[in-house]
């Protein structure tokens, strides 16, 4: 069972290596989007130190929902994904191995490049040590209920727009603990409850998410 | 007494049945509409706080009330639905959502009614504003996925689906945005310290909730109603009552 998941997973890394375009046009879309912002409301550091947990973190969510309507349409297209729901394993370990697949692939390297939008936006270190951390537990959340609306939206027209209505609403919490947890750390009253209420979200959504989108493969492939 | 359950779950049977109730309960929502707005407008003392402009509540209050207790509703027939294979759950999870987005939708705007004279707003980042924006947002998104999806049995599943997981969601995000705003904003605005009111405005305002709900049981079987005519449209029984 391990086995077959690890088998999805690496799947989707490899296909992901070999199609290098896909998934780096979701990380520059991250980094112009939260470019954008300091052109937009002015450079002064206060504000920027002000605003950058938010517009990083909102930056994130826009970025996974951008990259999540291709989660299941390619296998959908070529008929494997099929073939993946007929196999005798159950279905939500290909839910669940394709959420982690994507946070592998557009979640960490978001992480990597955080740092650097952190110095963008005059965030202090220990600011921008927690704004990883926070996106570190945060974006998992972002993969999995997003593999929820990408098999409910699957193969319909207008996927991509339909799938931002769905979702963004089910993105608020992670969105407030997570930014809030950097404005904790910078307001200097902490940053750990905040962290800890993100992690027993993350953990709420990992034992309900992969199956209501098994489900929800299933009632969109029949 | 017992209630023949399988026997209404039937879409012939609930057609009639719905068609009979339909009307009494139209009636009895325009009844007490009036008679809620009376005591409202004209029996109900001027507020020493708030002047004449609390008034607004008697709409407000049972919009709110009933944009939430509407979408447990759906959630609840949603789950029937995908539990028991139901025609009908689903059916009922459809007809009920664009009166509870209305109801929403009506909420906010009346809240920015009343935010106005009250705090020199119409709009402040309150715990329940923003919850009930968000509940509208999720009505959007389910009414949107329904619409999307032609194939009628993958679009009940789905938006079943989508209800489900939203109503699993909607107490995180209450409490989520309440401590999100007790961080931002201090001790600006609490709506929870409500003052004590009149019984004639409390009467009032339940009055108006019954009107609410009388209106949305009528409105919800009219839409079923047709949504059965339109689903059944190939039996006999459809194209009898077409014919006629």
């Amino acid at each position: 069972m391990l086995r077959f998941l690890f088998i999805i997973i690496r799947r989707d890394m490899l296909l992901a290596a070999r199609r290098r375009g896909d998934w780096l046009t979701s990380q520059f879309f991250f980094v112009m989007v939260v470019s954008m912002f300091p052109l937009g409301i002015g450079p002064e550091p206060e504000v920027l130190r002000m605003v950058g947990p938010g517009v990083v973190w909102v930056a994130a969510l826009l970025a996974s929902l951008l990259s999540l309507p291709r989660l299941f349409a390619e296998d959908y297209r070529d008929g494997s994904l099929e073939q993946m729901l007929l196999s005798p394993e159950p279905t939500v370990l290909v839910t669940l191995g394709k959420a982690l697949a994507h946070w592998c692939i557009y979640g960490i390297p978001l992480l990597l490049i955080t740092p650097l939008l952190g110095i963008q936006f005059a965030l202090s270190a220990e600011a921008i040590w927690v704004l990883v951390l926070s996106l570190m537990i945060g974006t998992p959340v972002l993969s999995l209920l997003g593999s929820v609306g990408a098999a409910l939206t699957l193969g319909l027209r207008g996927g991509g727009v339909l799938l931002t209505l769905l979702i963004l609403p089910l993105y608020v919490p992670a969105l407030i603990f997570g930014a809030g947890a950097v404005d904790g750390a910078l307001s200097g009253v902490g940053y750990e409850a905040h962290l800890s209420l993100l992690g027993a979200f993350l953990v709420l959504t990992l034992m309900v998410a992969p199956w209501v989108a098994a489900s929800a493969l299933r009632v969109s492939i029949e | 007494m017992s209630i023949a359950w399988y026997k209404y779950a039937a879409p012939v049977t609930f057609y009639h049945l719905a068609g009979r109730l339909a009307p009494w309960f139209a009636w009895g929502a325009a009844l007490l509409t009036v008679i809620g707005l009376y005591i409202g407008f004209f029996v109900a003392p001027t507020d020493f706080q708030q002047g004449e402009a609390y008034r607004v509540i008697f709409i407000h209050v049972p919009a709110a009330w009933m944009s939430m207790f509407i979408y447990l509703v759906m959630a609840f027939w949603s789950a029937i639905g995908l539990a028991w294979n139901t025609r009908l759950s689903f059916m009922m999870a459809r007809a009920l959502a664009p009166t509870g987005a209305l109801f929403a939708f009506l909420s906010l705007w009346t809240g920015a009614f009343w935010g106005k004279p009250m705090w020199g707003a119409w709009w402040v980042w309150d715990a329940r504003l923003t919850s009930a924006l968000i509940l509208f947002f999720l009505y959007v998104g389910i009414m949107a996925l329904w619409a999307a999806i032609d194939d009628r049995r993958r679009g009940d599943k789905a938006g079943a689906l989508l209800t489900l997981v939203g109503a699993i969601n909607i107490p995180i995000i209450y409490f989520s945005v309440k401590w999100w705003n007790t961080l931002h904003q201090g001790a600006s605005i609490s709506l929870t310290k409500a003052p004590t009111m009149a019984t004639v405005m409390l009467v009032g305002m339940l009055v108006m909730a019954f009107a609410a709900w009388f209106y949305t049981i009528a409105v919800a079987l009219v839409r079923v109603r047709s949504i059965i005519l339109e689903r059944e449209r190939q039996t006999e029984w459809v194209k009898e009552i077409l014919e006629r």
